[in-house]
């Protein structure tokens, strides 16, 4: 099944996978595929959104996905201001509208967040002009991880449809396994999820993924395995009875991985958790992907910004 | 001249397939006149791509050595990109690939019809990207005036005398099979 890629995204903002079409992931794909190359040139600058202005709200901890927003800002030479809860007034009780607000009086073009509350990327769309772009909200979606997921198994399949994809660990309260299935689905692959029956999450079938109480029958056949955090600090308590009980029945070692497809992927979202959910010998080992996850993170957020900058007002909507 | 058959349009023929060979066949020859060594064709996308492949295989047949093939996409350089343009649909991106050292070469930019020359602007803004070339030089299979910036071709297929208001169609084999060149007014339907 060959989908036609869209000629535009039919919104101002990427606020989750759940709102996209497959022709528009496809767009996103095609065109991270084409940015790739900025990136290997001797100047890694393309002057395309100069004198547009980003701003980072980063209102949780995060380094990697901030540091490949920045970039991908920086290679299309657009300006950035960043903001961090522990910086700015979020921090002396402004609201996230108040906040919001104000940083539209800078006339920003994009609005880049990041948020512990579901939706709040989705509330603050509705209120302001810029592009919003959703870099994590709770326990909901992260899209420019899962279209950087997808990016990264369609550069070594060359399709992602009839694909098998095992999504393992900390399912209930990872936003990057929701956005991932949500994604793999819309565009053809199977999603499996393995996880303890405390962390697999409560309704399913929205996410048309199936699931399973043991990784071993999970991985077979498999061509690609994620494996996700174990996140501390979503969690009350542990809802397994011990580390190493979790490594002994879900960590993905060597000999597990034989029961995926040979040349099977091996991926992880970061930061890993080395000797809890993946063993060091397969995620620096052979069928990792895991270095390329965050070049291409780069390439699909340029797409992002390169794409949204097209159509920034509601006559672009349908078109 | 022949008007297209088929066709509600005034749109008349200023070039056949055979017209296309000879006039690729002269403007090599001229190249060869201009710059005997170390130079590469750079193709801009969509059809100076396949111009630029033409013109190679014409180079490579007379002088029997290999001549460098690049292409290039201008579209993260267009000045009509940016806050100040009305919402649109981004032009799609295609593949940019420069596979040799650009310096000490001279790169000749090929293109099928040299109109605003905004375009060339933006070719000459990606080069620089890309190296420090000995010098950048212009090949145009057809120029129709009207320039928007101090742009001229160094090697010119044929010049075709324009108003703003006609239209230029450059047709290639490679993307719409069959080639020609085609000047003036399309009529819309109901006209």
């Amino acid at each position: 099944m060959g989908i036609e890629p869209a000629t535009v995204l039919a919104s101002k903002d990427l606020v989750g996978i759940a709102g996209l079409e497959a022709g528009e992931i496809q767009l996103l794909l095609d065109t991270a595929e084409q940015l790739l190359e900025v990136a290997r040139r001797p100047i890694k600058k393309v002057p395309t959104l100069r004198g547009m202005t980003v701003v980072n709200l980063f209102m949780e901890p995060s380094t990697r996905t901030r540091f490949s927003f920045e970039v991908a800002e920086k290679r299309l030479s657009a300006d950035t201001l960043n903001f961090s809860s522990s910086t700015s007034s979020v921090t002396k009780g402004e609201t996230l509208f108040d906040t919001a607000r104000n940083l539209m009086a800078m006339a920003p073009d994009f609005i880049v967040i990041r948020h512990p509350n579901t939706g709040a990327p989705h509330r603050l769309a509705n209120v302001v002009t810029a592009s919003v772009i959703n870099a994590g909200d709770g326990s909901n979606e992260h899209p420019t991880q899962a279209l950087l997921d997808a990016f990264t198994i369609r550069r070594h399949f060359g399709s992602l449809d009839g694909l098998t994809v095992v999504i393992a660990g900390d399912i209930r309260h990872s936003r990057v396994a929701r956005s991932n299935a949500l994604l793999l689905s819309k565009m053809g692959a199977k999603v499996r999820f393995a996880a303890p029956a405390s962390l697999l999450p409560v309704q399913v079938d929205e996410l048309k993924a199936e699931s399973y109480l043991r990784l071993e029958p999970a991985l077979e056949g498999a061509d690609a395995v994620m494996m996700l955090r174990i996140q501390m600090e979503r969690q009350k308590k542990l809802n397994f009875p011990s580390m190493r009980e979790y490594y002994d029945f879900f960590a993905l070692t060597p000999e597990r991985l034989r029961l995926a497809k040979e040349g099977a992927l091996v991926m992880h979202p970061g930061p890993m958790n080395r000797g809890v959910e993946i063993d060091s010998e397969v995620a620096d080992g052979d069928q990792s992907v895991i270095l390329e996850q965050v070049t291409n993170g780069v390439a699909i957020r340029m797409a992002i910004l390169y794409l949204l900058a097209g159509g920034r007002s509601e006559s672009a909507a349908g078109s | 001249m022949t008007e297209r058959s088929g066709e509600k349009s005034s749109l008349v023929r200023v070039l056949d397939r055979e017209g296309i060979g000879r006039t690729l066949a002269r403007m090599a020859a001229e190249i060869l006149e201009n710059d005997g060594d170390g130079i590469v064709l750079v193709g801009i996308h969509s059809r100076g791509v396949p111009l630029a492949q033409r013109l190679a295989e014409i180079l490579e047949a007379v002088t029997g050595k290999k001549i460098p093939l690049g292409r290039i996409d201008i579209s993260l350089y267009r000045d009509d990109v940016g806050p100040w343009r009305p919402a649109h649909s981004q032009p799609v991106l295609k593949r940019t690939e420069l596979p040799f050292d650009l310096d000490e070469l001279v790169v000749y930019l090929v293109d099928d019809v040299l109109y605003t020359g905004r375009t060339i602007r933006a070719a000459l803004d990606a080069l620089v990207d890309y190296g420090r070339p000995k010098a950048v030089r212009l090949a145009v299979l057809i120029d129709r005036g009207h320039r928007e910036l101090p742009v001229a071709a160094d090697v010119v297929g044929k010049v075709v005398r324009t108003s703003r208001q006609e239209d230029v169609q450059v047709r290639l084999l490679e993307f719409d099979g069959e080639d020609g060149v085609w000047a003036g007014t399309e009529v819309a339907d109901g006209d």
